[in-house]
């Protein structure tokens, strides 16, 4: 029995999910970098940046599908980008087996949460919610006066 | 080596054999100098990003608890502490994005693994760059300078 396969020997079938992997971080990669640098742009540097973020910025902005998509897209790319290299280093450093399969269910399970709370905060958020009279203020200008 | 010459090496004082090390590890990029710690600092930035990732989902998903419930939570990010800290976390996304690009040229552009030190110069450069435009802006925002 050898240890390494003969050069010669037939490959392996099925997917080979690694190599899908490392295309993953790459094409996920690039677009990310176009999605968070508008995100950090839109967010941080223009107008009044982190102080202007409140209740009625985060509605104005989901309340427009131009930045639903673009945030669906950051959560789903952004995720999968992060888990999938929280898994390498849990592969490369975790030497203990059981420590090693903890935390690698641990990632993939807070992926799958994550994406699916977040999508659906994006797709069933209304921006002009009913609410206590003391946080009408809190409402984007744009919703109707009660 | 024949049955004779090992016999007489055996008769000679044990010595432990001595490899010496090489001068320098050449033809690797993943060991020493700009190709490791660009790996490192990919590794460490990338880990800050993904918690900081973890936390941000989970305070925006408050937009769907009560407009009150976000805007306490999403105050703690104006203080003058998390401000520091929203440059912290520019200056990680901002190195994993470049030195991303630099990852991709090595393993897609022909001449990309020639080019490696030098890119990485480059990524520390639009780093800098990057910072520079992001960090004065902060500072205004943060503790309300000019608008």
């Amino acid at each position: 029995m050898t240890a390494v396969p003969l050069p010669n020997s037939p490959r392996r079938r099925g997917t080979n999910w690694e190599k899908w992997g490392w295309i993953y971080m790459r094409a996920s990669g690039v677009v990310l970098v176009v999605l968070i640098f508008g995100h950090l742009f839109v967010n941080l540097v223009a107008g009044e940046g982190v102080k202007a973020i409140d209740f009625a910025f985060v509605a104005g902005k989901l309340a427009d599908p131009f930045w639903k998509i673009w945030d669906t897209l950051l959560l789903w790319l952004a995720l999968i980008h992060g888990g999938n290299g929280m898994r390498t280093l849990i592969n490369d450093y975790a030497g203990n087996r059981p420590i090693r399969t903890i935390l690698l269910v641990a990632v993939g399970a807070s992926t799958a949460i994550l994406i699916i709370l977040g999508t659906l905060v994006i797709y069933t958020f209304d921006p002009c919610p009913v609410v206590p009279a003391s946080q009408l203020e809190l409402l984007p200008s744009f919703c109707p006066v009660p | 080596m024949s049955e004779s010459q090992a016999g007489t090496l055996a008769k000679e004082k044990l010595v432990a054999p001595t490899i010496g090390l090489p001068k320098r590890p050449a033809g690797t990029l993943y060991r020493g100098r700009e190709g490791m710690w660009s790996w490192v600092l990919h590794r460490i930035t990338g880990v800050a990003i993904y918690f900081f990732l973890l936390v941000h989902i989970l305070d925006t998903a408050l937009v769907r608890v009560s407009p009150e419930a976000y805007n306490a939570v999403i105050n703690t990010y104006k203080t003058p502490i998390m401000g520091l800290g929203e440059i912290a976390l520019v200056a990680a996304i901002g190195l994993h994005a470049l030195n991303g690009l630099r990852i991709i040229l090595i393993d897609f552009w022909s001449v990309g693994t020639r080019h490696q030190k030098l890119m990485f110069w480059i990524v520390i450069g639009l780093w800098i760059v990057l910072l520079a435009g992001f960090i004065p802006r902060q500072l205004m925002h943060i503790f309300g300078g000019g608008e």
